[in-house]
């Protein structure tokens, strides 16, 4: 798929990543399911324009993480990665 | 003085803390430095983020993610935000936002566009306009803590009217090189015409790969592309450069 060139590096997702899962998600590594490309989420490319965000594969682009909230609820899925690795929440 | 960084207290999940403005100084044309008094910072690294959180009178709340600008020091935190014109979020941090007014900051966050100061590699900062900031952070830090590191910077800019941290720049720090290009006008007998930095910037201006630095490029998304790209054809292991992107919503 083309790539459009209105995103960000997991950096600046990395707030609302460490208010979800209480630790650095930006330094955690994983693989994507599509491509098997592995990588830190920083590199990962993050789409913030949309209701929620949205991580894409810097390989693929094939989306690795959708995280939504909702004043009362969170939507996470992280189909697109086949794991993660993170620093354990201090 | 610079204050270490605290890292057991850099996790945890985050919580918003109130932010309030003491100063303001005008950077450039269009950006300006933000001095935040923020009770119980923790301490940063030098390149990591906040999140800034505005809330309107009705409720509405919007947020953006903004890299620190200074090395650690204390309760004080720096943001040198620039003015996008049609942008939601910076006209009002930059213009409207006034001494003594509160918002939300929560951070910091992100430990992969970070320089510590244990590293002793040569270091090349590669900054396109306003992705100079986290760049300057790391300046500033490696200042603070008295590291002979050596740094090259190149920083490419459209005219010297937007050019930051213009008379910090020009002090003496030993051991750190810089490289202005500019991409639209450049100041009066500058030697390089205007125009976009190519491989020879890069190569002149930077290290050889085989000095193994560690390279970070900071920007637009197109410069991140462009530059990273360069540095990957000159020679620099991609394992050795660190991007991070500034897009139109910063």
């Amino acid at each position: 798929m083309s790539q459009t060139p209105d995103f960000l590096d997991g950096n600046a997702a990395a707030g609302e990543l460490q208010s979800v899962f209480g630790t650095d998600m930006t330094m955690a590594s994983g693989r994507c399911r599509g491509c098997d490309e592995e990588m830190v989420l920083a590199q990962a490319h993050a789409y913030l324009g949309g209701p929620g965000m949205v991580l894409r594969c810097p390989g693929c682009e094939g989306v690795l993480m959708r995280l939504v909230r909702s004043p009362s609820q969170m939507w996470l899925d992280a189909g697109g990665l086949a794991y993660v690795q993170m620093p354990v929440p201090a | 003085m610079a204050r270490a960084a605290v890292p057991r207290r850099l996790g945890g999940r985050l919580r918003w803390k109130p932010a309030r403005l003491t100063d303001r100084r005008v950077e450039s044309q269009v950006a300006r430095t933000l001095v935040f008094e923020v009770p119980d910072w923790p301490g940063h690294l030098a390149g990591q983020h906040v999140d800034v959180r505005l809330t309107a009178e009705d409720g509405y709340s919007t947020q953006r993610s903004y890299s620190l600008a200074s090395a650690a020091d204390g309760e004080h935190v720096e943001l040198t935000v620039q003015r996008v014109d049609d942008g939601e979020v910076s006209p009002y941090l930059t213009e409207d936002l006034a001494v003594g007014d509160v918002v939300e900051l929560r951070g910091p966050v992100g430990g992969w566009f970070v320089w510590r100061p244990e590293q002793k590699e040569p270091i090349l900062l590669v900054g396109g306009g306003s992705g100079l900031v986290p760049l300057m952070a790391m300046i500033r830090m490696r200042r603070a803590v008295g590291s002979r590191t050596p740094f090259r910077l190149v920083y490419s800019v459209r005219s010297p009217e937007h050019q930051l941290f213009v008379s910090e720049l020009r002090l003496d720090d030993p051991g750190l090189d810089k490289t202005y290009l500019y991409s639209r006008s450049t100041p009066p007998q500058w030697p390089r015409p205007p125009g976009r930095f190519t491989a020879s910037d890069l190569s002149s201006a930077g290290w050889p790969p085989d000095f193994e630095p560690t390279c970070y490029v900071c920007g637009s998304t197109g410069f991140v592309e462009t530059a990273a790209g360069l540095l990957v054809a000159l020679g620099h292991h991609p394992a050795r450069i660190r991007t991070e992107r500034f897009g139109p919503s910063q």
